[in-house]
């Protein structure tokens, strides 16, 4: 299987991508410019990390319009798979891939830490790997994190099903403390209407490997490859 | 065509947490405005631009905003001034 892994001006989680897709899931990777057109026989997209020109007006909002996106919009409408990480979430969201939009982190700090996540969606394409209310530990990295919509989109999102993960404590608790960035509902990641696009605040690719502190990111990337298939 | 100057506010949508307007206002309340209720911080963007006339500027400033300048999520916009040159 081939990821296609896009560098925005700007991106800094690419090669942890790679990394993880090349080294530790052992399939294929290539790196997509964004000015180019092409996704290169890529069966799964994935927006990393970073601060896509510099975050200027708003994190994501100049990336989405890179020509790169169009076809990447193209790739999700036609139901494949888009992984959307950090930076690359903003920039789901800047391009209607997924509704809502992240905001400056409550207490206006960036915030580094390996947080846990509790596994609220385990039928989509990149969360099958999971059980259900499993609680995995993976790093967030970020200063505009915090999830926001209005109350019937969160609505929906919750109906459908379409909430991957929330910030829980150790026991599984949605609590605020556990919530490292006033998202909304402890909102962590969420999925597109048909499954195939996930965004996420926190860094599965950094979870890859047991010298990261923990490999608890490795079965997304497993997820999508079963269900894409080698 | 003319030259215009449009400046336009963007600012958080009411109702939504705004945790930057609060440090600001508790930062004020320590200074002694004890009036200050409530603070927003936006941008304030500038545009040169060619256009037919004034309403026309405007026009397309709003297309701007909507486009590009504005999260539709999440911020409110509003053309505080059009002026020639």
């Amino acid at each position: 299987m081939k990821f296609g892994i896009v560098t925005f001006p700007g991106s800094n989680c690419d090669y942890d991508a790679y990394h993880a897709v090349v080294d530790a899931l052992g399939e294929e990777a290539a790196y997509l410019w964004h000015k180019s057109h092409d996704l290169e026989g890529a069966d799964v997209v994935i927006l990393p990390g970073g601060f896509s020109y510099g975050d200027y007006l708003r994190a994501g909002a100049i990336a989405r319009f890179s020509p790169i996106m169009r076809e990447v919009v193209a790739h999700a409408e036609r139901g494949a798979p888009v992984l959307a990480i950090c930076n690359g979430f903003q920039i789901a969201c800047e391009a209607g891939l997924l509704p809502g939009a992240l905001l400056r982190n409550q207490e206006l700090k960036f915030s580094c830490q390996v947080v846990r996540l509790r596994v609220e969606n385990t039928p989509s394409l990149f969360t099958g790997g999971y059980q259900a209310g499993q609680i995995l530990r993976i790093p967030i990295a970020h200063g505009e994190g915090r999830f926001a919509a209005d109350d019937a989109t969160l609505d929906a999102l919750d109906d459908a099903g379409r909430v991957a993960f929330r910030y829980v404590d150790a026991s599984g608790d949605t609590t605020a403390a556990a919530n490292p960035n006033g998202s909304a509902r402890n909102i962590a990641g969420i999925t597109s209407e048909r499954g195939n696009v996930l965004g996420m605040m926190p860094h599965p690719e950094r979870a890859v490997d047991p010298l990261l502190g923990s490999v608890d990111g490795l079965a997304l990337f497993q997820s999508a490859l079963a269900r894409v298939g080698a | 065509m003319s030259r215009y100057r449009v400046a336009i506010h963007i600012v958080p949508r009411r109702g939504l947490l705004d945790p930057q307007g609060k440090a600001v206002a508790g930062a004020l309340h320590s200074l002694g405005f004890s009036g200050v209720r409530d603070v927003h911080v936006g941008r304030h963007v500038v545009i040169e631009t060619e256009a037919e006339s004034a309403d026309a500027a405007d026009r397309r400033a709003r297309e701007m905003c909507e486009r590009l300048l504005a999260n539709p999520v999440t911020e409110d916009f509003e053309i505080a001034g059009v002026s020639e040159g």
